[in-house]
């Protein structure tokens, strides 16, 4: 049997690194967690939802362009209803079926089957540390679900196909499957960015559109202050023309899917950093990714953004520069990487300070409470408590302090929700106390067990559990 | 106080009238300046709106007198006539046609408009952008504080204002508001209230155990205080985020009624989001303008909720940065540098274009490409709560804006 001590600090690195402690879990876990985080990354692999009614992009895409074209048929049948109803006969038959009455357009279904299935998976998990990391590197590489239907529709996808697959993986896969993906290039714009001196941008005098090159560098590889200039962002700009997503054509391929569109793309050998990239077509885009994720300017970044998630809103510097030095020196293995986090001794020993984000707050309620994955109840808290799935505000994603997150409205907001979950679950829990002891077992206060002991009801007990200081920070 | 409103009573009626009069000038020379900011003369109200994503200047408010303006904005151009013709201004200066009632407000003397505009910041992140606007700051990477916050900090000693706090709309604070002095938050409530006795029992628990949570637990309590006391109902409504007309509606609505209550916060932080027109921005109609037209009904939004109080009120609406002067390749513009701001209220020496034009010609392009910066935020901002508040140029230019001053506080924005 582990020492009080130990056990402690494994209970707080269960919810720091993952998503605590779930109902009718094995108390045992408690005293293996660093075994269990190690384990998790050494399988290499994080689970895939299941059960999605499309696969990836793709088959996403031509089922958009099929509803897109259904509504404006619909929308042009509109006026002629009644008088012509042969003439609008035609278009009926790609329309389709009708949907029923309160069942929400495809691209939010479609939204909302991709959020309960990720749901699902962190409730699932054993400790969810790659559930987390998965929302760590999708919130890095966001995309924003409400910027159109595509972003809505392929959030999901976007999330299975460009993070899941690498989160154990290589920082360099993720970056070009991230940037290559419809979902972002739609999101940042690229799909409708032209090299001016392209046969596209001759024929239609039209031009670069830089939005997705600048993020690439400031949010996604060097950070801000990574030492480029604006001659890099128009020269990334420049070589990532023709990066695009496939129309309902299905021209250069699969509808909706990536594709390197050599017409859009901006001929010559622009110089990113000071070096010039002058491979042929989609290779040159790939030859700069690759260098972006092998500088060491992003190596440092990516080690002060992971160790601000995980440790500290103030990252310990001497913990950043270690995983800033095992990025580099594995050329950004992810595995390798974590591995470094879960050893390190100082991620574990720094007191459990930050505030859970309201992502990480409801699943870690919903595993303690032991509820199901269901649209409603995910989607509702989360947009009151600012973090709904795939929708920061601007492409630097959600904030990652406690500045951010317990700010009295967001406290007063988490109240709210707390006490509507305590009320829900009421029915379904015998005993508040004994959940609570179970729950947060050593990092349980008596301030807090005895608040529990005293409220006047169960869903206040099961409230004041879930708000409390142990089991709000991490 | 009963006293106090009366004397602004009386006051501003005769104020009005003396702007308006032709002889202006003359009878101007005889009010004086500081009687406003005196204890007791003014219960003045600020409102900063902050537009995250960089709003298009050059769309909000088409130099139209300026004959290069049509080429560089092709497809987005706006134009003097037509069915959707702009709005006249000043007759160079036109205001996009999906904002009447900031025309309007123009018009009578209620709204100002800056342009060719910018703070310090010379790079093209949002973020950073939005860091230096709500900072304060030189540069980026000082953000513990903004300067809202430090302003409340540094009002006069036992000044009322101070300990009502500044109010942060949003779940998520803005930074503008962060810092040492009391923060009130409110949202447009989403869920169903919890009881108070639960919230007795957290405080009784946070006191015990968590500093930090009972500080924000106070906090909530005592905003939600004023909004029962106005009347706000907290009863949980869904409806469109910050970068939609509905959602901006409601935002206004209910910083309006917060900083509108006697004994609510006399300043105030509010973010409408979604300005970041990369692609498809429209002209007449299109994005940009649902987004303009959101941030005008919010405009009259704050006139009509902030009613008795409005000759007491600056509502400055501010942005990280512009966007290029020529459109892009995709029919959109990309980040860029200089661009407009707006001073809305009673309290404004309306009708007036703030504005040192740089042109729109290649060469006096800032680095060829974006609006040229002629007037600084912060000389904006200093000037505006100089006069609002009383607040010394020192303590602006130290405290406030730190290392700002070289940069003087503008003169004559409020009335």
């Amino acid at each position: 049997m582990a020492s009080p001590s130990v056990l402690r600090s494994e209970s707080v690195g269960l919810q720091r690194f993952a998503l605590g402690f779930g109902l009718g879990q094995s108390p045992e876990i408690r005293g293996t967690a660093r075994e269990r985080l190690l384990a998790e990354i050494e399988r290499r692999t994080v689970p895939q939802p299941t059960g999605l009614p499309y696969s990836g992009a793709a088959e996403i895409g031509a089922a958009l362009y099929a509803f897109e074209d259904a509504e404006r048929a619909a929308r042009e049948a509109k006026p002629a209803a009644g008088q012509q109803v042969a003439a609008a006969a035609p278009a009926q038959n790609q329309m389709a079926p009708p949907k029923p009455a309160n069942e929400p357009a495809l691209p939010y279904r479609t939204y909302r089957d991709e959020v309960v299935a990720r749901v699902r998976l962190a409730l699932e998990a054993e400790t969810g540390f790659g559930e987390r990391l998965v929302q760590f590197w999708s919130n890095h590489f966001c995309i924003g679900a409400t910027k159109s239907n595509m972003t809505r529709i392929m959030a999901g996808a976007y999330e299975r196909e460009a993070i899941r697959p690498h989160v154990f993986g290589r920082f360099e896969d993720m970056l070009v499957a991230a940037e290559s993906h419809p979902a972002m290039l739609e999101f940042l714009d690229n799909r409708l960015s032209i090299g001016p001196g392209s046969p596209a941008g001759k024929r239609r005098g039209r031009g670069l559109n830089e939005n997705l090159a600048r993020e690439i560098l400031e949010l996604h590889t060097l950070g801000v202050s990574g030492g480029y200039a604006q001659v890099d962002v128009t020269n990334l700009a420049r070589i990532i023309t023709g990066w695009t997503v496939v129309g309902r054509e299905a021209v250069l391929g699969f509808p909706g899917s990536f594709a390197f569109n050599a017409g859009l793309h901006e001929p010559g050998a622009p110089e990113l950093l000071g070096k010039p990239y002058g491979q042929p077509g989609k290779e040159k885009g790939l030859a700069a990714l690759t260098d972006l994720a092998r500088h060491p300017a992003t190596a440092d970044f990516i080690a002060i953004k992971l160790v601000r998630h995980f440790v500290a809103d103030e990252p310990p510097p001497a913990l950043v520069r270690e995983l800033s030095a095992v990025f580099r020196k594995t050329e950004g293995d992810l595995a390798a990487v974590s591995r470094a986090l879960i050893e390190s001794e100082a991620a574990w020993a720094a007191e459990p300070a930050k505030i859970r984000s309201p992502q990480e707050l409801l699943l870690a309620a919903f595993r303690a409470l032991g509820r199901k994955a269901e649209f409603g109840p995910i989607v509702g808290p989360l947009n009151a408590m600012g973090q709904p799935f795939w929708q920061p505000s601007g492409p630097n994603g959600y904030p990652d302090s406690n500045e951010a997150w317990a700010s009295p409205e967001g406290i007063k907001t988490r109240i709210d929700v707390a006490a509507g979950w305590g009320r829900q679950a009421a029915g379904s829990v015998p005993d508040p106390r004994a959940l609570t002891e179970d729950i947060l077992g050593p990092l349980l206060s008596p301030e807090t067990r005895q608040a529990v002991a005293r409220a006047d009801s169960k869903p206040q007990a099961l409230a004041l559990m879930l708000l409390s200081p142990e089991f709000q920070r991490r | 106080m009963l006293d106090d409103d009366d004397d602004c009573e009386r006051m501003t009626p005769s104020r009005r009238a003396v702007l308006g009069a032709a002889g202006a000038l003359f009878a101007w020379s005889f009010v004086p300046k500081f009687a406003y900011a005196a204890a007791g003369a003014r219960d003045p109200r600020f409102l900063l709106v902050v537009l995250r994503g960089a709003l298009d200047g050059l769309s909000a408010v088409p130099p139209l007198g300026d004959p290069d303006y049509a080429g560089l904005r092709e497809g987005i151009a706006l134009t003097k006539d037509g069915p959707d013709a702009a709005l006249p201004l000043d007759g160079f200066f036109y205001l996009h046609p999906a904002m009447p009632n900031l025309a309007r407000l123009y018009a009578t003397g209620q709204a100002s408009v800056v342009h060719a505009a910018a703070t310090g910041y010379r790079e093209r992140s949002h973020f950073d952008g939005q860091d230096v606007l709500e900072s304060g700051q030189g540069g980026p990477g000082q953000t513990d504080s903004g300067w809202l916050n430090r302003l409340l900090a540094h009002l006069p000693a036992g000044e009322n204002i101070s300990r009502k706090g500044v109010l942060g709309v949003g779940v998520v604070p803005p930074l503008v508001v962060r810092g040492e002095a009391p923060v009130l938050g409110w949202a447009p409530p989403r869920m169903a209230r919890a009881g108070s006795d639960l919230i007795q029992r957290l405080e009784d628990l946070y006191g015990q155990r968590d500093p930090g949570l009972a500080r924000a637990l106070a906090q909530a309590k005592l905003t939600e205080e004023i909004a029962r006391r106005q009347g706000m109902s907290g009863e949980a409504r869904g409806g469109g985020g910050p970068d939609s007309t509905d959602g901006m509606k409601r935002i206004a609505e209910g910083a309006a009624a917060l900083v509108g209550a006697d004994d609510g916060p006399r300043i105030a932080a509010l973010a409408f989001e979604g300005w970041d027109t990369h692609a498809n921005e429209g002209g007449a109609k299109g994005r940009l303008a649902q987004l303009l037209g959101g941030l005008d009904g919010a405009l009259a939004t704050f006139e009509q909720g902030l009613k008795p109080v409005w000759t007491d009120t600056v509502v400055m609406v501010v942005t990280e940065f512009g966007r290029t002067a020529r459109v892009n390749g995709t029919v959109g513009t990309d980040h860029g540098t200089g661009t407009v701001a707006f001073l809305v209220g009673g309290a404004v020496k309306g009708g007036r274009m703030i504005v040192d034009w740089p042109g729109l010609k290649l060469e006096q392009l800032h680095e060829k490409r974006d609006l040229k910066p002629t007037t600084d935020i912060r000389s904006v901002a200093k000037g505006v709560v100089a006069d609002l508040f009383g607040i010394s140029g020192p303590v602006l230019a130290e405290k406030v804006f730190p290392g700002s001053g070289g940069i003087g506080p503008m003169a004559g924005l409020v009335g």
